[in-house]
């Protein structure tokens, strides 16, 4: 206790410390609230399920629910839950794989290099992340149906590819990393495609966790309801909210279904939480 | 005046040449570049293009598009009353949530950045879940339930606050600020962890050199110190912030349903929904995306050269 006190900036007082504490511990109750009580929901039977009045915690804790949520997914129709899962398990890996790559790639000769039209381009993702997706739904669709690629993964993992966001992140972090090093590798004679992957790519490691969450998190929640509609090729999370929608009697299973949902992608962020806020130091626009 | 022209024009072309002559020894650069860009531009620039290109003809996919001129725009605007619903709404919930979200996204990021290490990264954890748990916002219509066992009804009901269980997410009058509080929960996303990281990146020895000058408490410095260093991630945040307030449709199709009573809670997405994958009149809903498109690119450009200002 003395070491922190000792610690502290001087220009601080302790009432307003003190304050500034329990004030964080009110708000952050507030926000995990919610999802405290979705864990909770998707673990409480079914006759608890409507008590009322209600409580937070289940008295008998169970895991019913998710493995009901198995049972009424195979029961659903032609297609069993790991089917689901590996539909949208197949489209984040390899979305994701795929937007590491080329994304990199791009973003390492824009962060390193000077070329004609280099800026301008990087000019036109910052624009591209000034406005949703939902704008370019619809071209997009006609897009994908000219490919031929409607009711295909590729509907979602291609335009993936080219997520704005990793890539910008990836260029920031990259021109953090200092020229010499590049310079060095050069003189010893290593050619763009050897610094690329010998040199820059193993330096910026925490963008890669960042690009990584980003595109699994879109990726991991696409419902992709308007490009793909055969049930052997549905995602999970599109499979797991028609159950949700099954009304009264599924709401154990409609809880469980969110903590299946978002347990991924939080669970990612809580293991790599300190390499993400590294990529972010640099997410800054500068002009 | 023709010498100058002559003149300018030599130059233009000189310049085109160097460029020439160095994109020439930069080949490499083009073709690491070149997946990227041509996925980006076709999923990301062509896109709007095109949309701007439909939004002026009549296209339900079936038959080619047909240009109409500017007709679309007009119905949008003098005909489609529940399109006018939307755009009140959507603006509404962009001036409200957009700026709030993005100024506790700061304070919060400001407020925990002074704890210890291990607790800070529990809080970050905590405050930034809410944005990535998928549709876990779904839980609040569990709360707001519309009978006497909702449970916001119920503890209202029990304090004397009110006397009948009131339709949360039916009646128009409550819907958009239970939508509202919805996505304030959900609003510490990517611009929080922005500033998280930026405020760690500040240089300790500019505090120092502060405390010397005479800033006296945590608002000064905050004033004199912090907001100026931290100018490149409050752009990239009010981006952030921006986007994501204008494109609110997910959680009002969840909670208030789709269609909600009396369009109450349509927004603009939500409209282009409807007309683009319900109706199929893509010319009509590419007009609507336009109009989206505009709107966001227009607040962007004037918040940034606002945000230029300040601290300078």
């Amino acid at each position: 206790m003395s070491k922190l006190i000792k610690k502290r900036k001087p220009n601080r007082s302790i009432g307003g410390d003190i304050a500034l504490y329990i004030f964080l511990i009110l708000v952050a109750m507030v926000m995990v609230f919610p999802i405290v009580y979705a864990v909770s929901s998707a673990m409480k039977p079914l006759d608890e399920l409507f008590k009322f009045p209600p409580r937070i915690f289940p008295q008998h804790p169970t895991f019913d629910n998710f493995s009901d949520l198995f049972v009424t997914m195979g029961k659903s129709g032609v297609v069993t839950f790991s089917r689901y899962l590996f539909n949208t398990v197949f489209i984040t890996f390899v979305g994701t794989a795929g937007h590491l790559i080329i994304a990199s790639m791009g973003a390492f000769v824009l962060a390193k290099y000077e070329f004609p039209g280099g800026k301008t381009f990087f000019k036109i993702v910052t624009v591209s992340m000034m406005f949703t997706g939902m704008v370019t739904q619809i071209p997009n669709y006609l897009i994908i149906n000219k490919l031929g690629w409607i009711d295909t993964y590729w509907a979602i993992i291609v335009p993936a590819f080219a997520a704005p966001m990793g890539f910008f992140l990836m260029k920031q972090f990259m021109e953090g990393l200092p020229t010499s090093l590049i310079e060095a590798a050069k003189i010893d004679g290593a050619n763009e495609w050897t610094v690329f992957s010998r040199i820059v790519m193993p330096n910026v490691k925490p963008a890669w966790m960042t690009l990584i969450i980003f595109s699994v998190q879109g990726l991991w929640n696409n419902r992709a309801s308007t490009f793909i509609y055969s049930e052997e090729r549905k995602t999970l999370v599109y499979a797991l909210q028609q159950i949700q929608a099954g009304g009264i009697a599924r709401t154990g299973q409609g809880a469980a279904v969110l903590v299946v949902v978002m347990i991924v992608p939080i669970l990612i962020f809580v293991f790599s939480e300190s390499q993400i806020l590294e990529t972010m130091a640099s997410s800054g626009l500068k002009d | 005046m023709k010498e100058y022209l002559q003149k300018y024009l030599t130059l233009r072309k000189h310049n085109f040449q160097v460029a020439v002559k160095k994109a020439k020894n930069r080949k490499m650069c083009y073709l690491f570049l070149a997946p990227y860009a041509i996925l980006f531009t076709m999923f990301y620039v062509f896109p709007v293009v095109a949309s701007i290109y439909y939004s002026f003809t009549y296209y339900n996919i079936l038959e080619p598009p047909r240009f109409i001129g500017l007709q679309n725009y007009t119905s949008l605007i003098l005909q489609d009353d529940i399109f006018l619903i939307g755009v009140k709404n959507t603006l509404m919930i962009a001036l409200i949530t957009g700026p709030l979200g993005y100024i506790l996204s700061f304070v919060f990021a400001w407020l925990i950045s002074e704890l210890p290490r291990w607790i800070r990264s529990i809080a970050v954890v905590v405050f930034y879940a809410p944005s990535i748990a998928g549709n876990c916002y779904v839980i609040f219509s569990v709360f707001f339930r519309g009978d006497v066992y909702g449970y916001v009804n119920a503890f209202l009901l029990s304090h004397g606050l009110i006397d009948t269980a009131k339709l949360w997410l039916i009646d128009p009058k409550y819907m958009l600020p239970i939508c509202m509080l919805v996505i304030l929960w959900m609003s510490l996303g990517t611009g929080f962890l922005s500033f998280v990281a930026g405020l760690q990146g500040i240089d300790r020895a500019q505090y120092e050199a502060g405390y010397m000058d005479g800033v006296k408490n945590r608002w000064q410095e905050l004033w004199y110190i912090t907001l100026p260093n931290m100018k490149p991630m409050l752009m990239f945040g009010a981006i952030m912030a921006i986007t994501s307030s204008f494109g609110v449709c997910e959680v009002t199709m969840a909670l208030c349903g789709y269609p909600s009573t009396n369009y109450a809670a349509r927004t603009i997405v939500t409209h282009l929904y409807d007309y683009g994958f319900d109706r199929f009149e893509m010319g009509y809903a590419c007009a609507i995306a336009t109009v989206l498109f505009l709107m966001m690119i227009l607040c962007n450009k004037a918040i940034q050269s606002l945000l230029r200002r300040v601290g300078t």
